[in-house]
Parts: C-alpha cells; sequence; structure tokens
C-alpha cells in the first residue's frame, strides 16, 4: 500500500514537472520553426515569469491574477526586445553567431534578475492554498491541478492558433519555407516577431505555474531551459505532440530515477537521455527523418 | 620580411616580455593575476582550436579541464603519484575520452552540437560533486602536492609563474604551428564549407575528433597545472559557467588567431578583479560582451589591433616614402 | 571510366531520379543538361557520395564506388565544383588550392605542430604545387586576396584550380559557367578544353546550351529525374523529345 502510493507521488510530481518541460520545449520549438534558432535564452523567460510573479505578488502585495498578467507581459516585452535589439540585426548569422548571441542574452538577462533581485531562493505561494485533495485515493496538490490543466490549455491553445488562425498558417508557411511565403505576402519578419511574443508568453507562463511547488531564482532558468530543449529533442522539433510527450517521458523518468535510484543523479538523467537521443536519433523520437541538402 | 619570419618574431617578442615581466612586478598578487591568465590562455587556445579553426562548438570545455584536474588530484593525493606522471595520465586519459565521446557528439552541427556539449559538461559536473569517495565531493580535494624538479619545488607565485608560462608559451608555439600546416588548413576549410573540404580529400570526421581530442588534452593539462599550483580544487571552478567563460574568452580575443585567445584570457581575468568593487556585475558584463562582439565585431579585439597596426604600418610607409 | 547504373534516388516522396545509367568515357568531355528540378546535382551528389542513392551503383574504373565518402573518393582521383560555389571563403586563393592537396601530402597533427623535418619540406611542395595550379589556371595574381572577396566568376575559376590541385582523373563541373559573360565563358571553354587535354576526363552539367555543344563529346539529357536521350550534341539537338521537354517548360 504504501509502495504504491509513493509510487503515485513519484508519477504525479513527475508529470507536472513533465508537463512544464513540455511547455518550455514548445517555446524551443515555436522559435525554431519560424528561424531555425534554438534559443539559449529560452529558460531566462522561465525565470522572468517566475521572479516577476513573486515580485508583485510578495514584494508588491498585488493580487494574484494582476501579478501573473504583469509578469507575462513584461517577460514578453523582454522577448520581444530581445528579438529586435540582438535577433533581427543578425540577417544571415551563422548558427554559431546566433548561438553565442542567445546565450549572451541569456547570461544577461539572468545577471540583471541577480542584481535586481538576488541571488536568494523564494517559494511562490500556491495558486490556492496547499491543502492537499484526496481523489480516488491519491494525494494530489491543487497546485498540481494548476499546472495540468494551463498546460492542457496551453497546448490546446496552440494547436487551435497554428492549425486554424490565419496568422498560425502563415506562421507555419514560413517555418516551411520562409521565400516562398514572403513571396504570397507574408511578413516573415513580423511572423518571426510574433514567434518570440509567444513562446516568451508560453515561457514565462510555465514558470509561474511550477514555482510554488520548485522554489524560483534567478538562475532556475538554466536547468529547466535545458530540460525543456530535452523535451523538444525527444519529441523532435517539428512534432508537436511529441514534443508533450517527450516532456512527460523525461518527467516521468526522472521522478522515477530520482525516487528508486539516486537524488543526487536527478539532473544527470535528462542530460543522459539527451545525449543518447542525440547520438542515435537527433531528428527526435517522434519526427521523420530527412536528407541534409548539400 | 616573409610571413613566417614575421610570425617568429612576434613570438620571440611574447616569449621575451613573458619572462622579463616579473622583473618589474612587486608582491605576488599581480605574479598570481598572471599565473591564471597563463592557465586560462591554454584553455582558451584549446577551445580556439575547436571553436575557431574548426568552427566546432563546445559549450562544456570546463569538464576537460575539471577533469585534468581531478584524475591530477586524485591520482597525487589518493595513490602517490608523482605530479608530472599524473598530469600525462590525466592529459592522455581526457584526450582519450574526448576521443571516443568525440564520434557521436561531433556528428552533430550547430545548435545541437552546443546543446550536447553543454549537457557533457553538466554530467561531468554533476559526476565532480557527487562521486563523493574520489573527489571529497563540493567541499571539494585539498592538500594537492605541487609540481617539483629534482629539489625545485613549485610552490611559490614566481616558480609557479615560470613553470606555467614556459608550458604555456609551448602550447602557443604548438599551436601556431599546427594552425599554419596543412592540419590547420584543413581545419579551417571544414569551418568554410564542410562539403567542399570533404570533396577535396579531408576527412572532415576523423579530423574534427582528433582536434576535439587533442584540445581535450590541453585543457587538462591546463587543469593538472591548476590542481598543482592552487593544491585545492573544487567542482565550483568547472561548471557550466566557467564553459561559458571560455567560449567569451574567445570570442572576445578572436576566433581563430593564438594571440586573440591570449588576449580574451588576459582580460577576462583581469576583468573580475577591477568588477570586484561592483561585486556580481561580471556577468552582466560577459553577456553584453559577448552580445555586442558578435554584432559588431566578429574577429574580436585582435582584429580591432591588427586593423590598427595596419593603419599606422601604412602611415609610417608613406611618410618614409615622402621623406625619400 | 565512370559507369552509372540504375541509380533510384528518393527523398520523402519526391522522385529525384529514377533508374538512370550513364557511361563516361576515359578522356571524354560528357554534358548533363536537363531543366531546373531534372535531378543533376542529385546525380553529382551521388555519385560524389554526399548523398546515398535509393537504389542502383557507381563504378569509377571499375571499381564499385557506391558507398564511398567523399574524401575517399578524392583519394581515388574524383573531385567536383559546386552549382553554389563553395569556396573556403575566409582563406586566401592561395590557401584553397592549398587544401586542394590534402589527399597528396600526409603530416599529421604531431608532426605539423612540432615542425618536424619532413612537414617542412612537405609544406614547401605543397606551397609550389598550389602555385602552379594557379598559374595553369590563370589566377596567380589573385594568389592572396581573400576568397570571399573575389568577384563571382574568378570564383568558379578558383574552384576548378582547387579541383585540379587533387590531380583527379575525374572532374564533375556543376553549372561552371553559370553568371559568367561571354569573355569568362569562352576561357572557361577554353581552360576545360586544355584540362581535357591533359588526360582528365569531364562531366559537365550546364545550362548554357553553346557551351554544352560547343565543347561536349557526348550529352545525356535528363528530365524530371528521368534520363530522357543520348548521344552527340548533334543527335540531343535533333531529338524531338529534348526539344518538347525543353520547350514544354518554358
Ligand atoms: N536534400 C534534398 N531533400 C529533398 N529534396 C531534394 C534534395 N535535394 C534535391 N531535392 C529535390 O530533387 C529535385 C532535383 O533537384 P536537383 O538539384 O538535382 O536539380 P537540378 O537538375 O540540379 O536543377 P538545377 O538546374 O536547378 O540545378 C528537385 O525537385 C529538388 O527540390
Ligand atoms: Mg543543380
Amino acid at each position: 500500500m504504501d509502495n504504491s502510493r509513493q509510487l503515485i507521488q513519484y508519477v504525479l510530481s513527475g508529470l507536472s514537472n513533465g508537463a512544464i518541460y513540455a511547455l518550455i520545449g514548445f517555446g524551443f520549438a515555436i522559435i525554431y520553426n519560424a528561424t531555425g534558432i534554438i534559443n539559449f535564452a529560452q529558460g531566462e523567460f522561465v525565470m522572468l515569469g517566475g521572479m516577476l510573479t513573486l515580485f508583485f505578488l510578495v514584494f508588491l502585495n498585488f493580487p494574484l491574477v494582476p501579478s501573473i498578467v504583469l509578469a507575462i507581459l513584461i517577460s514578453t516585452a523582454v522577448g520581444i526586445a530581445f528579438e529586435r535589439l540582438a535577433i533581427r540585426p543578425l540577417k544571415n548569422a551563422n548558427p554559431l553567431s546566433l548561438v553565442i548571441i542567445t546565450i549572451g542574452a541569456s547570461i544577461l538577462i539572468r545577471g540583471i534578475a541577480m542584481l535586481v533581485w538576488g541571488k536568494d531562493t523564494h517559494a511562490l505561494p500556491a495558486f490556492s492554498g496547499n491543502e492537499p485533495l484526496h481523489i480516488a485515493g491519491a494525494t494530489i496538490m491543487p497546485q498540481h491541478l494548476w499546472i495540468f490543466s494551463i498546460t492542457v490549455l496551453i497546448i490546446a491553445a496552440n494547436k487551435l492558433f497554428f492549425n486554424y488562425s490565419i496568422i498560425g498558417k502563415a506562421m507555419r508557411a514560413c517555418a516551411y519555407n520562409s521565400q516562398a511565403a514572403s513571396l504570397v505576402g507574408i511578413n516573415v519578419k513580423t511572423m518571426v516577431l510574433l514567434s518570440f511574443v509567444i513562446s516568451s508568453a508560453i515561457g514565462s507562463m510555465a514558470g509561474i505555474i511550477i514555482a510554488p511547488l520548485t522554489m524560483t531564482s534567478y538562475d532556475v532558468g538554466i536547468m529547466l531551459g535545458l530540460k525543456g530543449f530535452c523535451a523538444v529533442i525527444i519529441g523532435g522539433m517539428s512534432s508537436g505532440l511529441g514534443t508533450v510527450m517527450g516532456g512527460l517521458l523525461l518527467g516521468l523518468l526522472e521522478s522515477l530515477g530520482a525516487g528508486y535510484i539516486s537524488a543526487s543523479y536527478k539532473d544527470a538523467i535528462a542530460f543522459i537521455i539527451l545525449l543518447l537521443i542525440l547520438f542515435i536519433r537527433p531528428e527526435g523520437l517522434f519526427a521523420k527523418k530527412e536528407t541534409e541538402r548539400v | 620580411m616573409t610571413k613566417e619570419k614575421r610570425e617568429i618574431l612576434i613570438f620571440l617578442i611574447f616569449t621575451l616580455a613573458v619572462l622579463i615581466t616579473p622583473l618589474f612586478l612587486r608582491g605576488s598578487y599581480y605574479l598570481n593575476v598572471l599565473v591564471f591568465i597563463g592557465i586560462n590562455t591554454m584553455l582558451a587556445i584549446a577551445l580556439n582550436l575547436l571553436l575557431g579553426y574548426a568552427g566546432q562548438i563546445s559549450l562544456g570545455h570546463a569538464a576537460f579541464f575539471g577533469l585534468g584536474a581531478y584524475i591530477s588530484g586524485i591520482l597525487t593525493t589518493r595513490f602517490s603519484f608523482d605530479p608530472w606522471l599524473a598530469m600525462i595520465i590525466s592529459a592522455l586519459m581526457s584526450g582519450g575520452l574526448a576521443f571516443i565521446i568525440g564520434f557521436p557528439i561531433l556528428k552533430l552541427k550547430g545548435h545541437y552540437l552546443a546543446m550536447a556539449t553543454l549537457g557533457f559538461g553538466i554530467i561531468m559536473f554533476i559526476i565532480f560533486n557527487e562521486t563523493v569517495a574520489l573527489t571529497g565531493g563540493p567541499s571539494g580535494l585539498s592538500g594537492i602536492p605541487n609540481i617539483h624538479i629534482n629539489s625545485l619545488v613549485f610552490d611559490n607565485d614566481l616558480n609557479n609563474y615560470y613553470l606555467i608560462w614556459v608550458i604555456t608559451l609551448m602550447v602557443m608555439l604548438l599551436s601556431i604551428n599546427l594552425s599554419q600546416s596543412r592540419i590547420g588548413r584543413a581545419l579551417r576549410a571544414i569551418h568554410d564549407s564542410e562539403v567542399a573540404a570533404r570533396v577535396m580529400g579531408v576527412n572532415a570526421r576523423v579530423l574534427k575528433v582528433q582536434i576535439f581530442a587533442v584540445s581535450a588534452l590541453i585543457s587538462a593539462v591546463a587543469g593538472s597545472l591548476y590542481a598543482h599550483t592552487m593544491t585545492f580544487i573544487s567542482p565550483a571552478s568547472f561548471g557550466f559557467n566557467f564553459s561559458i567563460e571560455l567560449v567569451t574568452m574567445v570570442i572576445i580575443g578572436g576566433l581563430g588567431s593564438i594571440y586573440g585567445s591570449f588576449l580574451g584570457a588576459a582580460i577576462l581575468t583581469v576583468l573580475p578583479e577591477f568588477l570586484r568593487v561592483l561585486q556580481d556585475f561580471d556577468i552582466v558584463v560577459y553577456g553584453l560582451m559577448l552580445i555586442l562582439m558578435t554584432m559588431f565585431m566578429p574577429g574580436g579585439l585582435i582584429s580591432g589591433l591588427r586593423l590598427i597596426g595596419e593603419a599606422i604600418g601604412s602611415r609610417i610607409k608613406r611618410k618614409s616614402v615622402s621623406n625619400a | 571510366m565512370l559507369r552509372i547504373d540504375g541509380i533510384t534516388k528518393i527523398f520523402g516522396g519526391l522522385t529525384a531520379l529514377e533508374d538512370v545509367s550513364l557511361f563516361v568515357n576515359k578522356g571524354s568531355i560528357t554534358g548533363v543538361i536537363g531543366p531546373n528540378g531534372a535531378g543533376k546535382t542529385t546525380l553529382f551528389n551521388i555519385v560524389t557520395g554526399l548523398y546515398t542513392q535509393t537504389s542502383g551503383d557507381v563504378y569509377l574504373e571499375e571499381k564499385n564506388i557506391s558507398l564511398y565518402a567523399p574524401e575517399v573518393l578524392a583519394g581515388l582521383g574524383l573531385v567536383r565544383t559546386f552549382q553554389n560555389v563553395e569556396l573556403f571563403g575566409q582563406m586566401t586563393v592561395l590557401e584553397n588550392v592549398m587544401v586542394g592537396l590534402h589527399t597528396k601530402s600526409k603530416s599529421g597533427i604531431i608532426s605539423c605542430s612540432f615542425k618536424l623535418p619532413g612537414q617542412i619540406k612537405e609544406e614547401r611542395y605543397i606551397k609550389e604545387k598550389a602555385l602552379h595550379w594557379l598559374e595553369y589556371t590563370g589566377m596567380a595574381d589573385a594568389a592572396e586576396i581573400k576568397a570571399n572577396n573575389l568577384p563571382f566568376g574568378k570564383g568558379r575559376l578558383l574552384e576548378i584550380s582547387r579541383a585540379l590541385a587533387v590531380e583527379p582523373k575525374l572532374i564533375l563541373m556543376d553549372e561552371p559557367a553559370a553568371g559568367l559573360n561571354s569573355r569568362e565563358t569562352s576561357a572557361l571553354a577554353n581552360l576545360i578544353r586544355k584540362i581535357r587535354e591533359s588526360g582528365i576526363t569531364i562531366v559537365l552539367v550546364e545550362h548554357d546550351m553553346e557551351l554544352v555543344m560547343d565543347i561536349c563529346d557526348s550529352i545525356v539529357v535528363l528530365n524530371l529525374g528521368k534520363k530522357l536521350a543520348e548521344g552527340t550534341p548533334r543527335e540531343i539537338q535533333e531529338n524531338p523529345a529534348v526539344i518538347s521537354a525543353y520547350l514544354g517548360e518554358s
């Protein structure tokens, strides 16, 4: 009995972390598909989401909802500034420069966050208290429910947006072939900007909903960003559902690994999976293979 | 003067400057900073061979630095190896490890390569932290013996300065030679167009792995020297942040320039000393520098210096022509 | 010299080449022509080991080279030039050609780092040879210019110089005249003839029909991934299927 309850606990926390990884992974994929850039600063949006909410809610005593809205708006503004100031001027840059620019941006954002908020780790209060709920014999924290439902909402909204709205379709066209897209009158630059908007907004949202469970500080963005990247690598850049599966799989393996094998190697698990997949199936577990053009 | 002769002259002047610098310095603080510049120069050159010449990024190079330091530290403290022998073993083991993981890792390109090397770096960092029985874990490994040659023990700043810099100069010279050889050209060819390089007969796959291994080997030597001069090491020195710092050194100094690596290493070693008043401000400055350099001076500071040098050179030439 | 045997290449759902066979005689100039997207470059990519074919085989002098890597093929004397000029842009013209001599030298990382005597001698040899090839193509003046700063036409010429440095038996040239003016094109025609005189076999993909008809001994026409015709320039010019493929396209 005790064993199975423990297992359920591991699975629950694994799935909720996994949902977060999936959301962060979405952020990576959206920018990658629009620009071919892996945005190393993706994790910093996650950090900003958590820290900004904390700042408004706890330091300035704002109510919860306005704090969250403000946090998302500001993170998105940072995403926009980043695109305008560092990405757009750098037309036709080689991948190496892009890697370095986005790393530079991530260090910069993290550094500024540290200067503003200091190095302390903070806990964001849970959205609706810490009273565990008992559902079908399992204990579940209300925050878990928040995470699951918000994740599902965001994923569904994404799906609708990219498959059914005009702008979403235009963005996909850009991803597929930006030259052809601009020929039919799509403004590619706007679409790139939009991809930064969406992905920084999703990233900060992920940071906000996980902060009550895992604590937050100026440097949480590194690990969360990397794990989101793992999720998207497991799933494959072009597969939305794959990214969700990747995130959940990673979260589960991590929490089961930490629970049953060794807690101190928890973080290593994600990276070992990352390396294995990059070595064996770099196009992801759920995507098709393509011949690279010469 | 031919290009080759000029290159030799520059190296001789640089060597001379390095050898006489301690004569003008008072106090161990400056010598100590210079020792660090030497170690960082080796590391930056090592990474530059990979990043600046072959065009392959590594965001996990601090791991090889750490591996060199820990293997050397463990062999000397726990198994009482001679430090020199420990250094050789640590270099060979790190190079060997790089050679093995190089084959799958360097198949990847661009962002994927960056992420894979980053992942490798973090895994190594976790291992340094968690294998407490060997490494001492987060609290570190102390009591690492100094290097000695017979009765000459490298345990003070002046001796350390010469030990580190003689080896750094050797690394510089060998790297300069390598960069100007057929191997150096093949690496730069891979950087510019891997496909064309292969069609010209360059075995890009193997060469990339070889240079990755060489780069890891140099980094491990630097790590071993670091361990034996500091006599104490802890994982904090070999984490993700230091990997990024190394990349910053290479970029700021100049991709594909050995002296640029020295310049970048010197700046990034000295800068925190100045910024100490502003505690923790350095990380913000690094970020800004990375962005600004990549956007506005992709050749690094060395290319700026070279431009200035050329301008002065042509000025002088014009003057001497008009005087004659 | 070169035998291509039933090559098929499928990209995802797209059949870029379908059962293409052709034969290149030693010492000849063979033209491969066809409308855009016919699969000419894909054929070159397969022959030079950059792509792997879905089925079929390639033979170089009776040796099955189907699965050989490009760098191995260079050693066997098979090189190419690229449609979208692939120079080593940050290197000088001379250094570009020196890379072409990679297979003609063998010093490794250790002997290069320590400048062992053999390496110094080899380096001198590489430089002399590279200069020789630049003289051969008339580019010696540009030796110290960075490849990225070359005018386009010179870039194409540098690709050929670099390929010659490999001392190949067979050169595949992918649209060497694209973007050249008429003076440069006629100089190119002379150079290609001169290369053939020296005993090197040439396969040429080209849209400039005048050039193709002028210098090729035989021509293969590809259309939509299939071989449409082959023969002498005259036969091709008179072939109704070829004419309609070209007219149909425009
Ligand atoms: N790596 C690849 N992945 C997918 N499709 C490809 C790839 N390479 C080529 N193709 C497709 O194969 C077909 C043939 O292309 P190829 O480049 O061989 O044509 P070509 O005859 O050289 O044309 P051109 O005269 O324009 O150079 C085209 O439809 C092209 O889009
Ligand atoms: Mg083509």
